[in-house]
């Protein structure tokens, strides 16, 4: 599989790995695709900024990688832009995905808006 | 960094010793083995010297030895070519859900030109039932094809008295022996088969060249028509280097085959125990005792095979999985499948095949990083013992083909 340095990085050196104690934004999808299963977790203050964000994936190297850079460019954004967050985005942030790993970046981008669209149904 | 390869069933480095013949036989062994001048001649007692050496590894005679490109070139001929000729007698065919996908695409394809495949279950420890394989033979059988040894979970099944089955009704046997030359003792003259395919790359040979053992007296038809090579029954100037090379690695696999086998069983063992003892949540995938001296195949609960593979790579270490990350398909290999793993399951497998020149430090080294690499795997993952893989993610990923 060719990966690229990024990808190896945060493959190998992920940020933001595990559960945050007090997120109040959970959101987990799986991919019939492959198998992978992506769970972020958000928390998000009172001015719906995303102070803080991490992630767990069960899922190949684009996965982790995926989900690591993702929670990492969300981080300080509005949940209106973090929704905004194409999964080219992240593609392209890790300097490229071969094209069967795709579908990788585009979960993550999903998990996302699982998440932002749990803490809304909690708010509502 | 030194590697340690431990991938062996995927394929082998090559031993020296062949490296020399056939360098030795591209340089000075140019000729066509069909023409009658002394470049000719010398090339054709070549190959058939190396002729000789593959058939001793099978105790068969050297005119029953058929060179192929590849061992699935010879699984392709066997199938296609029994099928062909026996049309008229029969269209249906017995295999195994199992087998490698050079057997299995090619029944497929045959199920598409009038053909009907039994494919049989195997149990959890991927063992076909014989009582099975007697209620699925009918009048229009042809043929049966089952393999010596499985690649995967290393599992071998009995083809002596499979073959003594299927002998007693007149169907022809074939078993794709891909796995087993070299890491069990072969020999047609008990084995009860008609056919068997073996391929070079498996045997610490090069990769490109194959043989199929076709029974003397057994009719078949051509899978490649042309030329006369091989006695008419498989065209193409013939691949001199790569045959004499097969020669040497199918001599040094004879020579060395207690040897090996013991060696690879002790450092098989020492990896079994220590993954199972010092790693929670882990199976052993294939039979106990009956498998393959070097094969290992683990599923970890709560991860991802291609995330594993990776993670040994960065640290020196080649092995495969069994994953869909890993086989680029909507599902986890079809094995392990068809022994009964859930998908979720499945999807964490990890496949170590050993080899004659591992070191016991190898497998310690192994160990000791593949215990820390499970561990962050699973820190990373969102699964655990009370958030199971929700089984509706894998709803696509269901044994419904093969």
């Amino acid at each position: 599989m060719e990966y690229t340095e990024k990808v190896i990085e945060n493959f190998s050196c992920p940020k933001h790995v595990g559960e945050l104690e007090d997120a109040n934004g959970v959101g987990q999808v799986g991919s019939p695709a492959c198998g992978d299963i992506m769970k972020i977790f958000l928390k998000i203050n009172d001015q719906e900024v995303i102070e803080n964000a991490s992630f767990k994936t069960f899922g190949c190297g684009a996965a982790v990688a995926s989900s690591s850079m993702a929670t990492d460019m969300i981080i300080g954004k509005s949940i209106e832009e973090a929704g905004k967050l194409k999964n080219s985005d992240v593609v392209d942030a890790l300097g490229g995905l071969p094209d069967v790993k795709i579908h990788c970046s585009v979960l993550a981008a999903e998990a996302i808006q699982a998440a932002i669209q749990d803490y809304k149904n909690k708010k509502a | 960094m030194k590697r340690i390869y431990l991938d062996h069933a995927a394929t082998t480095p090559v031993d020296p010793a062949v490296v020399e013949v056939m360098v030795s036989s591209l340089k000075d062994n140019f000729g066509n083995p069909s023409s009658v001048y002394a470049e000719g001649r010398a090339a054709k007692k070549s190959i058939d010297a190396a002729r000789a050496q593959v058939a001793k590894a099978i105790n068969a005679d050297p005119r029953e030895i058929f060179f192929t490109a590849s061992g699935s070139e010879a699984d392709n001929w066997a199938i296609k070519g029994i099928a062909m000729k026996n049309q008229a007698k029969g269209n249906h065919i017995i295999t195994t859900k199992i087998e490698h996908h050079a057997i299995l695409h090619t029944c497929q394809y045959l199920e598409k030109h009038g053909f009907e495949v039994t494919y049989l279950p195997v149990d959890k420890d991927g063992l076909i039932s014989l009582e099975d394989l007697r209620n699925a033979i009918r009048e229009e059988t042809i043929l049966v094809s089952i393999m010596f040894a499985n690649n995967e979970i290393g599992t071998i099944e009995p083809i002596k008295e499979i073959g003594e089955i299927v002998k007693e009704k007149g169907i022809v046997f074939h078993t794709d022996a891909v796995q087993a030359l070299g890491n069990i003792e072969i020999d047609v003259k008990d084995l009860n088969v008609d056919l068997l395919s073996v391929s070079a790359h498996k045997i610490y040979g090069p990769k490109g060249i194959g043989a199929l053992y076709i029974r003397k007296g057994l009719p078949i038809d051509n899978l490649i028509h042309g030329g006369g090579q091989e006695r008419k029954k498989r065209a193409g100037t013939e691949n001199t280097p790569e045959i004499i090379a097969f020669g040497k690695a199918a001599e040094l696999a004879s020579e060395q085959l207690e040897t090996n086998i013991n060696h690879m069983k002790t450092l098989r063992d020492q990896l079994i125990k220590g993954v199972t003892e010092r790693i929670p949540k882990v199976r052993l995938n294939g039979h106990p005792q009956k498998r393959l001296p070097g094969n290992a195949n683990f599923c970890f609960e709560y991860i991802e095979g291609e995330s594993i593979l990776l993670s040994l790579d960065i640290i020196g270490i080649a092995g495969s999985s069994g994953s869909a990350c890993t086989s680029g398909s909507l599902d986890p290999s079809h094995v392990l499948l068809a022994i009964g793993l859930p998908a979720g399951i499945a999807h964490g497998s990890l496949r170590l095949t050993i080899g004659k020149s591992t070191t016991p430090e190898d497998i310690d080294y192994v160990v000791d990083n593949l215990v820390d690499i499970i561990q962050r795997l699973r820190a990373m993952s969102p699964i655990d013992a009370d958030n199971p893989i929700d089984s509706a993610v894998f709803d696509k990923a269901d044994h419904h083909h093969h």
